[in-house]
């Protein structure tokens, strides 16, 4: 059992997780996730890791509530436990003094790629960070963002704050000399920036987090093309060059048990009733 | 005068099975065990032979004639004291062991009759202990060593309990949440029920073995971690990766390696969605690339999943298929159809990005491979297409890496296999291997045995260790 040790309320129906486990916390490093399962019946929950506390011996998660799985999860008050902590898992991010490492993130996965501009700060970079989110509501990270970037920059789809869309970095990219990107987020924030990296010839870098079971190699259910080879996002991801993912075949493979889940998300909310 | 002979019976007695028509709805396991009576029956064809050629075939050498006898004169609990002596997981052997290949090819009453069901007996007595009791045996006094097992498998639960019984302190670090490896997430319900392999790992519990869940080693702690806190390392990680065709349209929809799909609905208990939370999704035809074991798992779990058409596709013939017997039988009897000399060349996917199809070609047997069998060969312009929504690659499983990679100094094959001696010693001083980590994928009794070996020789090891430093 492992205890949820802090509980933060970011944006609705978006949380996050401090969970205690010293030994998961004293080996990962930004880029890595883990997999948890609440509960007995429950699914493998791969989620990235937004952070460590080696001294507490706790890693930070932040979850959105899509489905039953994350719901269950988001329902969890301080004090609870979950049943299993896996991790770390994947490859960590490759981080080194680039120069100036150009940090893009979406939604929630902006927690992670704080865990990353973080280390990037640290290891001398010039570090530039745009967090996007749907509307300003959902915007997380921003302060936590803020602090490790010499540049920072806001984005929203509807415009409610910041730029309206991530287009402006079209321009931003003509003008300024970028030694790397690391982008994390939908499958369609990592697309748009790395086809908006691409004619730049800057080396991007995406954090993929597929459908998967295990996520230690053995079912193959995160298979992804990469520059036409068949890769494990588990094993040999998460991070790869986002100019060789075939999103297209992503996204495809990401709606592969939508039915499934709007079912056991439907038989959840009516309390656990045969549908 | 001699007394006069008792007839041989020369037919097995047969073991009860859940109807064909009704198993395919459900996966409660298939074959039903025997009775007290059924199974006094067919210990008394034993033969009791001096020589006992069954115990020659059996990889954890159990004394076969000892135990069958004690099952005759209805001493369940002595035959059973009798295997575990030397097998720690009877219910899962009883189950899952190709028998007719290993102790039943040698009985001499095979060749006059059928051999006796050394399997059945098994069973029986392990299913009879648990329902009674386990009897948990008197520990040896500690000898002060400590060993960390990597993979809580077949190969790793074996050297486990094996080690724990002479005395170390055993720590079984496993990756998964819950223990067994292939048995619990590989092998299906109806063959092998989890309540079954859930006791066995309790048991090895409670001789004394700490099992860590949630524990990938290579990633959580290093080997060499281990080998500061531990007197030896036996690796047993098995071989848990899936292969592909690498042909095109395998990433498509609906196309799951057999280790996904298992690991769906045998770990995760998918075909218990929505009470479990994964699911999985099995349309109305559905081919199983592969003609092993675990393809036959497959295809027998799509049927209870719902499909109306199940088809084996295998590029050799019958002959060459290395299945246990009773499994192909089962999966004909269910209304699995075979593909005989068939191998697909490529998915075809509709506007969804789900495959709807399979363009396939036929093979011809050519001459021997180093496997022994004879070697497929495609036949030119015999392609031919067949309609499909759901597909399963059961053409193999290759060894787990992460081990290696991450340990320096220790030797491995280009295939990924760990290099062992005879002993299960591998290159680094304190660190052994077994399984099919070592082999490459084969039989859960084949881990067992090599877990075995290695516990004899970490023993061996840490007495010695002991000994020259206390001197």
């Amino acid at each position: 059992m492992y205890k949820i040790v802090t509980k933060r309320e970011l944006a609705s129906h978006t949380n996050l997780f401090e969970f205690s486990s010293k030994e998961v916390a004293a080996k990962t490093k930004p880029g890595q996730f883990v997999i948890l399962r609440v509960h007995e019946e429950g699914e493998r929950i791969p989620l990235t890791v937004a952070g460590v506390n080696i001294e507490k011996g706790t890693i930070t998660v932040v979850c959105h509530e899509v489905g039953k799985s994350t719901r269950k999860l988001g329902s969890l008050k301080e004090g609870d436990s979950i049943l299993d902590l896996l991790g770390p898992l994947g490859k960590p991010a490759e981080i080194e003094k680039f120069g100036t490492v150009l940090c893009v993130g979406g939604g929630v996965m902006v927690a992670p790629l704080h865990f990353q501009a973080e280390a990037f700060h640290n290891a001398g970079n010039r570090v530039v960070g745009v967090v996007g989110a749907r509307t300003e509501g959902h915007l997380i990270f921003e302060d936590e963002m803020r602090e490790v970037c010499d540049e920072f920059y806001v984005a929203t789809d509807d415009g409610t704050k910041g730029y309206k869309g991530l287009n402006f970095l079209e321009e931003f990219l003509k003008e300024r000399k970028i030694d790397r990107a690391i982008v994390t987020g939908p499958l369609v924030t990592m697309k748009t920036v790395s086809e908006l990296t691409r004619p730049h010839g800057i080396r991007t870098i995406v954090n993929l987090i597929p459908i998967m079971v295990d996520g230690m190699g053995m079912c193959g259910a995160c298979r992804v093309t990469v520059g036409g080879r068949t890769m494990f996002a588990c094993v040999d991801g998460p991070d790869f060059d986002g100019h060789q993912v075939d999103f297209e075949e992503l996204m495809t493979r990401m709606k592969m048990f939508t039915p499934q889940e709007k079912l056991a998300y439907v038989f959840h909310e009516e309390g656990g009733r045969r549908p | 005068m001699s007394k006069p002979k008792p007839k041989i019976k020369k037919e097995v007695v047969l073991m009860p099975k859940q109807d064909p028509k009704e198993r395919i709805h459900n996966f409660n396991e298939v074959a039903l065990g025997y009775t007290e009576e059924q199974v006094v029956a067919e210990a008394e064809r034993c033969l009791q032979c001096a020589k006992a050629p069954c115990v020659e075939g059996c990889p954890v050498e159990v004394d076969i004639p000892a135990f069958v006898q004690l099952v005759r004169d209805g001493k369940f609990a002595e035959a059973m004291r009798k295997v575990k002596e030397k097998n720690s997981l009877p219910a899962i052997c009883g189950r899952v062991c190709p028998q007719e290949a290993q102790c039943q090819a040698n009985c001499t009453m095979g060749k006059v009759g059928d051999p006796i069901s050394i399997g059945r007996l098994e069973r029986f007595l392990a299913d009879w202990e648990r329902e009674h009791g386990y009897e948990i045996p008197q520990k040896s006094a500690s000898t002060g060593g400590r060993v960390a097992i990597v993979g809580a498998g077949p190969a790793g639960l074996t050297a486990a309990a094996d080690l724990v019984k002479l005395g170390h302190e055993v720590v079984a670090f496993e990756a998964l949440h819950k223990p067994g490896g292939v048995l619990i997430y590989g092998i299906p319900e109806f063959r092998l029920p989890k309540k079954i392999v859930e006791a066995e790992a309790e048991y090895v519990s409670k001789l004394g073995v700490t099992m860590k869940m949630n524990a990938m080693i290579g990633k959580l702690y290093t080997v060499d971690e281990l080998l500061e806190r531990f007197d030896a390392v036996f690796i047993g990680t098995g071989a848990g990766l899936p292969r592909f065709m690498r042909i095109p349209g395998e990433n498509l929809c609906g196309i799951y390696s057999a280790n996904e799909f298992l690991i769906r609905v045998n770990l995760m208990k998918a075909y218990d969605f929505p009470r479990f939370d994964t699911p999985v999704i099995v349309g109305e035809k559905v081919a199983v690339i592969g003609g092993g074991n675990t393809a036959m798992d497959s295809t027998r779990c799509a049927l209870r999943l719902g499909a109306k058409e199940v088809k084996i596709v295998y590029r050799r013939s019958r002959q060459e298929m290395p299945t246990r017997a009773e499994e192909v039988e089962n999966a004909e009897e269910e209304g699995v159809v075979f593909e005989f000399l068939t191998n697909p060349t490529r998915f075809i996917g509709n506007e969804r990005g789900w495959v709807k199809a399979m363009e396939c070609i036929r093979m011809r047997l050519g001459e021997p491979d180093a496997s022994g069998r004879r070697r497929p060969i495609p036949i030119e312009g015999s392609e031919f297409t067949t309609d499909v929504d759901t597909v399963i690659m059961a053409i193999g499983r290759t060894p787990n890496p992460i081990v290696q990679q991450t340990t320096d100094g220790l030797e491995a094959t280009k295939w990924g296999t760990v290099v062992v001696d005879e002993d299960g010693r591998t290159s680094i001083e304190g660190v052994y291997a077994g399984g099919d980590i070592v082999t490459g994928q084969a039989t859960v009794i084949s881990a067992m045995g090599a877990g075995k070996k290695a516990a004899k020789a970490i023993h061996q090891y840490i007495t010695k260790k002991r000994t020259l430093a206390g001197s």
